[in-house]
């Protein structure tokens, strides 16, 4: 008998596919981070749950894809990342009813772990802004407790990890629109989900 | 460079993985130590050294849930007596029927044969991967796997 005779076993992708489901719902409750990704009115989302809570929202487009979201992720929480989309299931099911218009609150708590110091003040007092309202740089700055730091604030909005669910699109700037993580499309149209949409002005 | 998202490993190593433990414990067991596997997997990974080889790493793992479930075997062995008759084959075996018969022989070869055999043909690892897989230096097992597959070739030619 030569190795030629032993011949590697058939691959059964069936049984592989079966195999790697089964085990998908055995450990998705012990892995730090759970992930799916999947289409809104907004585009492609990857979204992210520790078990904290929401930890990332993404655009696909935005963020050079699911993979780079995923690997980013791996990067700065814990490599024990795993496609769960069950475990995504109620930030689903909200997204869904928001963008039906029957959802003015999401109920997911939070993980707030990828924003530190400044940057988290600004996030969580952006989350206080309420559907169907807007604020401005310079608001948000305040109530994160430093009138001054209009520009970190931008920054701190701008890399939002949980964009939608911390509604960074409330913030405007000044004279307009503002700018947003995702384009300001995006931002127009989660406004416009809110019937906030700031008049249009020239130039 | 940093380890990839287990889901990516995951998605790499399904396969390979299955296929080695198909080979090592049969199709129906296959399901069981392929989740002992990757529970297993999951649990280590973050403490793995960022340049592993991934796919040694894992099928030595799986390695040693198919030798846990040989032994378990072992205990539950019944007297042959007590066996229920096997299952009639069927005429015409097919190719595959013939690969599972071969590898089921395998089964029976002794441990370091059987284990050397299995890593390095059903998990397609060099000699080398085999000797860090089962602690033992490359010629020994180069040569258990050289004698595991003699005794195959004397049983089928018997």
């Amino acid at each position: 008998m030569t190795p030629e005779d032993l011949p590697l076993p058939a691959a059964d992708p069936d049984a592989v596919a079966a195999a790697t489901a089964r085990f998908v719902a055995s450990a998705a409750a012990d892995v730090d981070v759970a992930y799916d990704v999947f289409e809104t009115p907004v585009g492609e989302l990857v979204a992210a749950m520790t078990p904290s809570g929401l930890v990332r929202v993404a655009y696909s487009d935005w963020n050079g894809g699911p993979d780079a979201v995923v690997e980013d992720l791996a990067r700065r929480l814990s490599p024990r990342v795993l496609a769960a989309p069950a475990r995504l299931d109620p930030l689903r099911r909200e997204l869904e009813e928001y963008f039906d218009g029957h959802r003015t609150a999401f109920a997911v708590p939070l993980d707030w772990t990828l924003v530190v110091a400044f940057g988290r003040r600004v996030l969580r007092a952006t989350a206080a802004i309420p559907f169907g309202q807007t604020s401005t740089y310079g608001r948000v700055a305040a109530a994160a407790g430093n009138p001054k730091a209009a520009r970190a604030t931008g920054n701190a909005l701008g890399q939002n990890p949980i964009p939608i669910v911390v509604p960074c699109h409330r913030v405007l700037a000044a004279g307009g629109l503002g700018g947003y993580t995702g384009g300001t499309e995006r931002k127009e149209l989660l406004l416009g989900v809110e019937g906030a949409l700031p008049p249009r002005l020239p130039g | 460079m940093s380890l990839p998202p287990f889901q990516r490993f995951l998605d790499a190593q399904a396969a390979d993985v299955h296929r080695f433990l198909v080979a090592a414990v049969g199709a129906v067991d296959a399901d069981d130590c392929f989740q002992e596997t990757f529970v297993s997997a999951l649990r280590a990974y973050p403490r793995l050294r960022e340049d592993s080889d991934l796919r040694a790493w894992v099928l030595t793992i799986a390695h040693r849930k198919a030798l846990d479930h040989h032994r378990a075997r072992a205990r539950r062995a019944i007297p042959a007596s007590d066996r229920m008759p096997e299952p009639v084959a069927p005429a015409q075996p097919s190719a595959l029927d013939r690969d599972r018969g071969l590898w089921a022989r395998v089964h029976e070869l002794p441990r370091k044969q059987r284990a050397a055999v299995l890593l390095r043909f059903a998990g397609d690892l060099s000699h080398r991967e085999v000797a860090q897989a089962l602690g033992c230096s490359e010629e020994a097992a180069r040569r258990s796997a050289h004698e595991g597959l003699k005794k195959l070739r004397e049983e089928l030619s018997a």
